[in-house]
C-alpha cells in the first residue's frame, strides 16, 4: 500500500506549485433546454433553462474559440434540441472555422430536408439521432410525441442521403429493452455507421422516474449478451457502443472517465460544469462563460478541481489498482445513493452502500409508476 | 472476424466524411477525429494517413514511403496494409 502511495505522489508532483490539468477533449455544448420531446430518461436538469436566459450566438462563438485555443478536439452540440436555436447554422461554421469536430446530438423531429442541407453546407462532421424506441408505438410514448418516429425516420434517411455519418443513440431501460435486436436491425437498415446501446443512467429526469424504468437484473444481463452477439457479427460494418446499466455492477463505470479530466459542459445559460449533473452537488459553484474564460475555469475554478485526480478519494480507493481506471465512479451517483459525494461510487463492491444499491435497484424495477414526463416547470418564476 | 475484408496494393483508400485527420497542437502529434472517438496517431501511423487521399492505391503510398524512409518494400506494404484494415473495421476508412 505504501509502494502504491509513493508511485501516485511521484506521478502527479510537478515542479511548479499548482500542476496544470491536461486539455480536455471534448466540449458538451447544451444550446437550448427547449426541446419537442419529453423522455422521461432526460438528462437534462428537473429546473430547466429558459429561452430568454440562454447564451447569444457571440457568446458562444467565443466559447467555441476559447475551447479550441486549450484543445478540446471535439463538440457535441446538444440539448434539449439544438435544432430549436435558428443560429445553429451559424454556431457550426463558429466551430468549423475554429478547426472544431462537430457532432449533431439531436431528437430528428424538426429538422427539414432544407434545413439540414443548411447545417451540412456550414460543415457539420456527424449526426447523431435518439430514438426512443424500434417501433413508433413504443417511440412515441416515451417521447410522448405522436408521430415523432415518423419524422425520425425521415430524417435518417435524409441525413444518409446528404452524405453525412450517421449515429443512432438509444437509451434503454424497462419499456424498449426487449427491443435491442430491432434497434440493431433499425441502425443497420438506416445505413448508421455507429449505435449507442445507453442504458439509463439515473440522474436528472432519470432519477425522478427510477422506479418507471429500472429493468429487472435477469434482463439486463440477457441484453448485454444480445448486444455483445451483435457486435461480433457485424463488425467492419456497424459500430456499436454500450452504456452498461450499473446499478446492477460490481464496478463502477470511468463517470467522464474522471472528473475535470477530459471533457466539459456548458449548459443553455453558460455555467460550465463536468458533467451534466455536476450542479446536484451541494457546495459547489460552477463559474460561467459570462464571467470568465473558458480555460481559466477549467484550470481555476475551485469545482473542476473538487474531485480531479485522486487526492480527494477515500481511502479504499486510495489504494485500490483501479483508482485511475475507474477514478472511484461517478461522484454525482455517491451523492444521489449516499448522499455524499466524496464516498467512492456506491455501485462499486466495495462500498458501505453497495448492498442498498442492488436492494434498490431489484426494489424498483418490481414497481409499476408511470412516467413523469420531462417539461417545463409549469408557472415560471 | 473471419469476414474481416481484404485490402490489395491496388486498392485506394479514403478517410471517409465525419472521419477527419489534423494536428493535435495542445497535446502534440496528429489525430483521427471520429465520432465519439479520438484516435491518436503514432508518427508512422501520421505518414501513411497523410499519404491517404483517395487517389493514390496503397501500392503507391508504400513507394512513396519505401523511398522517404529507405525501408524495405515488402515489410512497408505489411505493416501498412495491417494498420489499414484495422482502421477499416473500426469504420474510420474505406475503400474507393
Ligand atoms: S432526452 Fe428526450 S426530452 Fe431530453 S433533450 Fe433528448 S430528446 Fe429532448
Ligand atoms: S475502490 Fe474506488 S477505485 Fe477501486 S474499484 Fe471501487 S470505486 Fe474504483
Amino acid at each position: 500500500m505504501t509502494e502504491a502511495m509513493a508511485e501516485y505522489r511521484r506521478d502527479t508532483v510537478s515542479s511548479t506549485a499548482k500542476p496544470v490539468p491536461q486539455p480536455p477533449i471534448g466540449m458538451l455544448a447544451e444550446l437550448t433546454h427547449r426541446c419537442p420531446l419529453q423522455c422521461p430518461y432526460c438528462s437534462n436538469p428537473i429546473e430547466l433553462t429558459r429561452k430568454r436566459e440562454e447564451l447569444d450566438t457571440d457568446t458562444w462563438r467565443r466559447v467555441f474559440r476559447q475551447a479550441a485555443d486549450m484543445g478540446v478536439l471535439q463538440v457535441h452540440l446538444s440539448g434539449g434540441e439544438p435544432a430549436a436555436r435558428p443560429d445553429l447554422e451559424a454556431l457550426i461554421a463558429s466551430c468549423v472555422e475554429s478547426g472544431l469536430y462537430s457532432n449533431l446530438i439531436t431528437a430528428g423531429v424538426n429538422i427539414s430536408r432544407a434545413r439540414l442541407d443548411a447545417l451540412a453546407d456550414a460543415g457539420l462532421d456527424h449526426v447523431q439521432l435518439s430514438v426512443q424506441g424500434a417501433t413508433a408505438e413504443v417511440n412515441d410514448r416515451i417521447a410522448n410525441l405522436p408521430g415523432a418516429f415518423d419524422k425520425k425516420l425521415a430524417f435518417a434517411r435524409n441525413v444518409t442521403d446528404v452524405g453525412l455519418p450517421l449515429t443512432l443513440n438509444s437509451v434503454i431501460h424497462r419499456h424498449n429493452l426487449h427491443q435491442i435486436p430491432d434497434l440493431v436491425e433499425l441502425a443497420v437498415e438506416l445505413g448508421a455507421r455507429r449505435l449507442e446501446i445507453a442504458h439509463a443512467q439515473y440522474y436528472g429526469w432519470a432519477l425522478e422516474n427510477r422506479a418507471a424504468l429500472m429493468p429487472p437484473r435477469e434482463q439486463v444481463m440477457e441484453a448485454l449478451e444480445l448486444v455483445e452477439a451483435a457486435r461480433e457479427r457485424l463488425k467492419g460494418k456497424l459500430v456499436i457502443d454500450a452504456v452498461v446499466p450499473d446499478y446492477y455492477a460490481r464496478l463502477p463505470k470511468p463517470c467522464m472517465n474522471g472528473w475535470g479530466r477530459q471533457s466539459l459542459n456548458v449548459t443553455p445559460a453558460g455555467k460550465v460544469l463536468p458533467c451534466h449533473a455536476a450542479e446536484t452537488i451541494p457546495g459547489l459553484e460552477f463559474w460561467n462563460v459570462r464571467d470568465h474564460g473558458l480555460n481559466e475555469i477549467w484550470r481555476d475554478n475551485p469545482a473542476f478541481n473538487a474531485y480531479r485526480g485522486t487526492d480527494w478519494m477515500p481511502d479504499s480507493c486510495q489504494s485500490c489498482d483501479r483508482r485511475e481506471i475507474d477514478w472511484g465512479g461517478c461522484r454525482c451517483q455517491a451523492l444521489a445513493l449516499t448522499g455524499d459525494a466524496t464516498q467512492m461510487d456506491p455501485v462499486c463492491e466495495l462500498s458501505p452502500y453497495h448492498d442498498e444499491v442492488q436492494v434498490l435497484a431489484i426494489r424498483d424495477a418490481g414497481r409499476d409508476d408511470d412516467f413523469r414526463y420531462r417539461r417545463f416547470a409549469a408557472a415560471p418564476r | 472476424m473471419t469476414t474481416s475484408p481484404e485490402l490489395q496494393p491496388t486498392d485506394t483508400v479514403r478517410i471517409p466524411r465525419g472521419v477527419r485527420l489534423r494536428e493535435d497542437k495542445a497535446r502534440g502529434g496528429w489525430v483521427l477525429l471520429a465520432p465519439e472517438r479520438v484516435f491518436q496517431l503514432d508518427p508512422i501511423a501520421r505518414e501513411v494517413l497523410t499519404r491517404v487521399d483517395g487517389e493514390r492505391t496503397i501500392a503507391d503510398i508504400v513507394d512513396d514511403l519505401a523511398a522517404a524512409f529507405d525501408a524495405p518494400r515488402e515489410r512497408i506494404l505489411t505493416d501498412v496494409r495491417a494498420m489499414l484494415l484495422d482502421l477499416m473495421t473500426k469504420n474510420v476508412l474505406e475503400v474507393v
